[in-house]
């Protein structure tokens, strides 16, 4: 058998002058502080100032000089390309009243339940810029999404930079603890690819996991109700072959699409409402309470009740679906 | 409780060879052995001072005579490979990995002398997948992970590791998974990989990459050596940065590509001995992994000096790399639309 030979790698009169690990001091580079407070930004608007803003941002980008969170979301890019266009769908196309914006906490996390419709998911964009837009912090809107939209190539990178993440308890209740406002939108693919004739009826709110990550973080659930995405696209029939061919919950058959081609994925252009309702509190439970199940499917079904009632009484208040 | 006899196996890599030297600098402790196949490294060398250099293969049961006749009290299982910095032979480096890990735990559970074993580990035993939670804690098990691969090694070995647990639980085991290591000063596949002219990435796809600097590396395996009690811990710098967010910082130029044409690049990149990108390093590329470590700060008690940014900032500028446009062009005619002089 080998005998395992020690072999000393230094003269022993070395040993007594051993050299110590360089020891890095370089630490975080520290920005050293002003002497003299920088020159006042001279006020410029318009043309240039717009040119400045474009050069900034391209500056940024290139040189990678922006904040990502660890769900990939990137505020600098969201703020000035993806919400940009959608704003204006946003103003000009579905004309969105919001109601209710004073439901919304100043600060601190909750979680802001929706119902889902419209066969593309347009009324979470449009939810994430009525919080945007509406509330007084002007907070951003952390979404939760399907596990489908992650997988596509191109739609899962863009969902992470607008600040979506999986739909998932660990997610949520990450997003929750760190004082975010999350949507969550619980109907999934059953809610939004529901057909035109059962519009505006809720579908079933899955497995009440948003309720458990609610309580489980003590934050409250808000209610939102949003009607007009019901009419974007009126979805009257379902190729279903063609959906499992490409892996889709559903390929969408609507007065305009396929028939139309391009054309017919313009969605119609109704008048949409958001009405974010009173914020229902999960603290006052017991510790442990999201683990009793009948707690949990009460409390799902409060919300889903609650939602629905609001949908009804904000139909009956509405006229024509196109012109509010 | 101060170790007297510390055992580091892998000194023939960058971890094993400088942990080695650090554990030599502290006199506290008695002896430190270092074990490896191959000698380490001439600059490691010169700093490793009165650290010992063992000649033996951690497969082999001549490991178990080394701690028994030293007496070894604490073993540093440093010599785990699960992200390899460039084409291995896969035989081999699985070989190393499980075999040696099984011979090392065989010969420390025969050695009574034993109280403390630590092992160095990967976040890479998570996986990286569209399914998968945006960060990991350290009660998430291994999804979406190829079924053979260096990553598997490590889940294998963690596996091992715990069955280890249970036959000897008077000795305190520390876990660690590490993030990617980035450094100037380290060979790692992102170091090798970001450094490539042409940075070739997935289309549509882009990862969020949390990242370690070597020397916090060091330092946080050096501490749980040292520090009384285990556990599984990970260990990440603070932040993350966009894969393409990288890039960009390290002035490359991204070459994306469509997911059918990985392979070949693959193929081809591993040809030129370059990288090796293996399925898990492509599903990493797509998807990135980000792990939470909370516990790091709050049990075990340690905090990063560097943050993702600093530490691959500091892998930029310590490599000499520049970026191909000048920031301060752009810079500069931002501040003459607006007027100011600065």
């Amino acid at each position: 058998m080998q005998e395992a030979r020690v072999i000393p790698l230094q003269r022993t009169e070395r040993h007594r002058r051993f050299n110590p690990p360089p020891v890095v001091t370089e630490g975080p580079a520290v920005e050293p502080t002003p002497l003299r407070p920088g020159a006042v930004e001279p006020e410029v608007a318009g043309l240039r100032r717009g040119v400045a803003d474009a050069l900034a941002f391209a500056r940024r980008r290139m040189t990678g000089d922006y904040q990502v969170d660890e769900f990939g979301f990137d505020p600098d890019l969201t703020e000035t390309v993806l919400l940009p266009p959608l704003r204006a769908v946003y103003q000009k196309w579905f004309r969105v009243e919001v109601s209710g914006v004073e439901n919304l906490p100043a600060d601190g996390g909750a979680l802001i339940v929706c119902n889902h419709s419209g066969t593309l998911p347009l009324d979470a964009m449009m939810t994430a810029i009525a919080v945007r837009d509406n509330h007084p912090a002007q907070r951003y809107l952390r979404m939760l999404g399907a596990d489908l939209v992650f997988q596509v190539p191109l739609l899962g990178a863009l969902a992470r930079k607008s600040g979506q993440t999986l739909a998932c308890n660990p997610d949520a209740e990450q997003l929750l603890r760190s004082g975010e406002l999350v949507g969550v939108w619980p109907e999934g693919f059953k809610g939004i690819g529901k057909p035109f004739s059962e519009r505006y009826k809720l579908q079933r709110f899955g497995r009440g996991g948003f309720v458990s990550a609610a309580m489980r973080t003590g934050v409250p659930i808000i209610p939102c109700s949003i009607v007009g995405a019901e009419e974007i696209y009126p979805k009257i029939g379902d190729l279903k072959a063609i959906a499992r061919l490409f892996g889709l919950p559903y390929f969408p058959i609507t007065p305009f699409f396929p028939l139309l081609g391009p054309l017919g994925a313009i969605p119609l252009p109704s008048k949409w409402h958001i009405r974010f309702g009173e914020p229902i509190p999960t603290d006052t439970y017991e510790k442990d309470a999201q683990d009793d199940p009948m707690l949990v499917f009460n409390l799902t079904d409060q919300v889903r009740e609650t939602i629905q009632q609001t949908l009804y009484r904000m139909l009956t208040q509405r006229g024509n679906p196109f012109l509010g | 409780m101060t170790p007297k006899v510390v055992l580091v196996t892998g000194v023939g890599g960058y971890l094993g060879g400088h942990l080695a030297a650090r554990l030599a600098a502290n006199p506290d402790i008695e002896r430190v052995l270092g074990v490896d196949t191959v000698p380490p490294h001439r600059d490691v060398v010169r700093t490793l001072g009165r650290a010992e250099f063992v000649r033996a293969d951690i497969r082999n049961p001549l490991i178990a005579k080394v701690i028994t006749s030293a007496n070894v009290d604490t073993v540093l299982h440093a010599s785990l490979t699960a992200v390899p910095p460039g084409p291995t032979r896969r035989t081999a480096l699985k070989e190393m990995n499980v075999i040696g890990t099984m011979q090392l735990l065989a010969a420390c559970q025969r050695a009574p002398s034993v109280r403390k074993l630590v092992v160095k580990s990967t976040a890479a035993v998570y996986g990286a997948g569209a399914r998968s939670p945006a960060v990991f804690t350290e009660d998430d098990t291994p999804k979406d992970i190829s079924a053979s691969g260096p990553a598997r090694d490590a889940v294998e070995v963690e596996q091992y590791v715990r069955g280890f647990a249970r036959r000897r639980p008077d000795v305190e085991i520390a876990l660690i998974r590490l993030t990617n290591l980035i450094g100037p000063r380290v060979d790692t596949l992102l170091t090798r990989y970001f450094s490539l002219p042409v940075v070739p990435t997935v289309l549509g796809y882009d990862a969020r990459i949390q990242l370690l600097h070597s020397e916090d590396a060091l330092a946080v395996l050096e501490q749980a050596a040292l520090r009384p009690g285990g556990g599984v811990f990970n260990a990440g710098g603070d932040g993350v940065l966009m894969l393409s967010q990288a890039i960009r910082r390290a002035g490359r130029v991204q070459l994306p590509m469509p997911a059918a044409a990985m392979p070949t690049a693959g193929r081809l990149l591993r040809g030129a001995r370059l990288v090796d990108f293996n399925t898990d390093h492509v599903r990493y590329l797509n998807y990135g992994r980000v792990v939470d470590t909370t516990r790091l700060r709050t049990v075990f008690g340690f905090t990063p000096r560097w943050t993702t940014r600093q530490a691959f900032d500091d892998y930029v500028h310590g490599s000499g790399m520049r970026p191909v446009l000048d920031p301060s062009l752009l810079a500069g005619l931002e501040s003459r639309v607006l007027g100011t002089r600065n």
